[in-house]
């Protein structure tokens, strides 16, 4: 069985039994002689590592969350998460904000007339609307082609360990 | 105004509710009676039926009636409105839909209690949501009132009275007789009746003016008798300092109130998952998006087309502009076409009272029997009766809401709005954002969060002077006045955060690192998730 205490087995085994490991195994090509890279690379997924463990009573809930919470592909997906919110609502924020306190403080700046009957003012409302749409438009693409896949993922090997443990159903509380 | 009109639009109104309530038979004939049936709708809806549900339940007469009115009467000052409600999805979709839907079942106080000990963040979160709810009510039920008395003539207090309790009444029957799938189906089609209504007047307006937007605001500029001035912000929020920090105060509890409406977080919970609420989310910031923009368009041309004089002397708050620019575009008074285009803008108005009544009640429902009702008993309620419990409290919000809107008969409705938003930016909000991203966060600073700022975001109501010390207050005799500005959020919202923030560092339980882990995890990948 494939294991994390380091004990010798043959890349054959790990192939059949774990087929997530196989690319692994079989490029380093001589696994056996080297066990200790398997934990090191194992502990990079722990949902992995952990998936074919005999469960017993001390693999709570608690644990394989803060596991996963550690693990690099949560940390990315959240780090992609903030990489792109925290920015932007920093910027619509204080776009918003700024517009709303110029139109109350600075009328007469606003008032300035650019073309016809079109003023500041105009423009910077409709500059609002039409930055909400362009936020919009760039947060869903973001979502889409930078996280989903890898939530995706992370959420049935989550729910793949959590599995059967007493207290986690789906949802429940 | 003519017998035609009210007929018509009695009519009109008669066959949106029939329509309606054969809807709402039709798709609760094979229902459950379970709580995801009774709060989320079995979460089976797709991400364009949840958009237009979620564009229905936000864009209330207050928006349609309310802000083109405003812009009608002032400018771009009520231009400044709209920004801030559209703006506000920001704030929605960036940190609180996907993750809500995550984390959650029915109701806010789920995300919260999550990582907490879950009896007094649940009777904590659950007064908010029921205190904003019912705030959010009061407003809909004065519009319905005073837009009855608007549009049927008669100005008397017993038609006021018997229309807000007729239109009460309506809803309790939806809402406990068809639920969360009931409430979605009339909410998506009013969004359809509103926006084909708000399209059919844009194009007229536009049509008339030979699609030349320049001309339009000239005319309307003119016509104000305010010139330029009436293109630029100043004219109803400039005058003193107090006005001025009042819009402030509006403006920041707008964008920050949106993301801590129950009715619009429960909203999220009506789809599968997280991207189908994100989906939902892009499709309601178009719909209201584009609402919006067409009411800045109806607003002007209210003012170039019917002009100011016009529209106060129908209504002092504007309230009837967009009826009285549907009788213009439409042939004039005694024409059918108007008749008919003011009545089908007076039915629309109608439905959309009645979705958003819908909307909030069921989510003031969910509030009373999902959090307070199953924190306060002892042992925990049966999903069955926990719904048989939701209808009763569905009755009672209607009642305390009907009793309350007749006792606030004379305020604006765009104020007590703003008011709804302000609470649920001061109590509901900083919670909220701290459960979802704040490591340290504890019980107390949960309980905290939500009283300090649900309890100065009340209070500062009471004391200002809206309540007492001016002559258009509700108790205008009285004089207890102390707070300078009609809408709290400068202050209140600030002091939610701060009282979250002071709660935590003070608590003496040790921040749970293990719940907080499930809560990330939770809710950024949706593992778990109902």
């Amino acid at each position: 069985m494939h294991s994390s205490d380091g004990r010798p087995r043959d890349a054959i085994s790990v192939r059949n039994d774990d087929p997530w490991h196989a690319a692994l195994a079989s490029a380093w090509g001589e696994a056996d002689r080297v066990p200790a890279r398997v934990p090191a690379a194992a502990s990079e997924w722990p949902g992995r590592a952990e998936r074919t463990e005999p469960r017993d009573g001390a693999v709570s809930a608690a644990d394989i969350y803060l596991e996963v919470q550690r693990g690099a592909a949560f940390q990315e997906v959240r780090s992609r998460y903030r990489r792109f919110v925290v920015p932007a609502f920093a910027a619509f924020f204080a776009w918003y904000v700024g517009y709303v306190v110029v139109a109350t403080t600075a009328p007469g700046l606003m008032a300035r007339p650019v073309a016809g009957a079109v003023n500041v003012a105009m423009l910077s409302g409709l500059g609002q609307f039409l930055s909400t749409f362009l936020l919009t438009w760039a947060y869903a693409r973001h979502a889409r082609l930078r996280r989903d896949r890898a939530a995706l993922e992370l959420r049935w090997d989550t729910q793949e360990l959590t599995r059967g443990i007493p207290g986690v159903v789906p949802g429940g509380r | 105004m003519a017998g035609e009109h009210q007929t018509l639009a009695l009519l009109l109104f008669s066959v949106f509710v029939a329509v309606t309530l054969a809807i709402t038979s039709w798709v609760s004939r094979d229902r459950h009676g379970s709580a995801v049936e009774f709060y989320a709708g079995g979460r089976l809806f797709s991400p364009m039926e949840n958009g237009f549900a979620i564009a229905g339940d936000y864009m209330s007469a207050a928006s349609f009636l309310g802000i083109s009115g405003l812009i009608a009467l002032f400018g771009y000052d009520g231009l400044l409105y709209s920004v801030g409600f559209l703006v506000a999805w920001l704030v929605v979709l960036f940190l609180v839909a996907e993750l809500v839907r995550n984390c959650g079942r029915f109701t806010l106080a789920d995300v919260v209690a999550a990582r907490m000990r879950e009896r007094p963040v649940r009777i904590a979160a659950g007064t908010s949501s029921v205190t904003v709810s019912v705030l959010y009510l009061v407003a809909q039920m004065v519009g319905a009132g005073s837009l009855v008395a608007l549009l049927l003539g008669g100005t008397s207090a017993a038609a006021q009275t018997w229309t807000v309790i007729g239109v009460g009444a309506l809803m309790v029957v939806y809402v406990s007789w068809g639920g969360m799938r009931a409430t979605t189906w009339i909410q998506i089609v009013k969004a359809v009746l509103l926006m084909g209504g708000a399209i059919t007047l844009t194009a007229l307006v536009l049509v008339r003016f030979h699609g030349d937007v320049d001309q339009l605001l000239r005319t309307a500029a003119d016509r104000s008798g305010h010139g330029t001035a009436f293109l630029a912000p100043g004219l109803k929020y400039g005058g003193d300092w107090t006005a001025r920090f009042d819009f402030i105060s509006l403006g920041l509890a707008l964008v920050l109130g949106t993301a801590g409406l129950p009715h619009i977080l429960s909203r999220f919970y009506t789809v599968p998952t997280a991207r189908a609420a994100r989906r939902s989310v892009v499709w309601s910031i178009g719909l209201i998006g584009g609402f919006y923009l067409m009411t800045i368009v109806l607003g002007f041309g209210a003012a170039a087309i019917v002009g100011p004089q016009a529209v106060r002397a129908s209504n002092a708050a504007g309230n009837t502009a967009v009826p009285l620019l549907a009788l213009d575009l439409g042939g004039g008074a005694d024409s059918t076409g108007g008749t008919v285009l003011f009545a089908v803008v007076a039915a629309v108005a109608f439905a959309t009272i009645l979705a958003v009544i819908a909307g909030v009640t069921l989510a003031s429902s969910a509030s009373v029997a999902h959090d307070l009702y199953a924190s306060l008993r002892s042992r925990r309620a049966k999903p069955r009766s926990e719904v048989a419990v939701a209808r009763v409290a569905a009755f009672g919000t209607g009642v305390v809401a009907i009793a309350l809107g007749l006792l606030a008969r004379d305020l604006n409705v765009a104020f007590l709005v703003g008011l709804a938003f302000a609470v649920a930016a001061s109590a509901n909000l900083p919670v909220l954002l701290y459960a979802l991203f704040w490591r340290r966060f504890t019980t107390r600073g949960a309980v905290w969060a939500v009283y300090g700022g649900l309890v100065p975001a009340v209070a500062l109501v009471l004391l200002s002077p809206v309540v007492s010390g001016s002559p258009d207050a509700l108790f205008p005799h009285a004089d207890f006045q102390f707070f300078p500005l009609q809408n709290p959020g400068l202050v209140s919202i600030p002091l939610g955060f701060l009282a979250g923030w002071l709660g935590t560092v003070t608590s003496a339980e040790p921040p749970d690192a293990a719940k907080h882990a499930e809560t990330e995890v939770r809710s950024l990948t949706g593992a778990g998730a109902a």
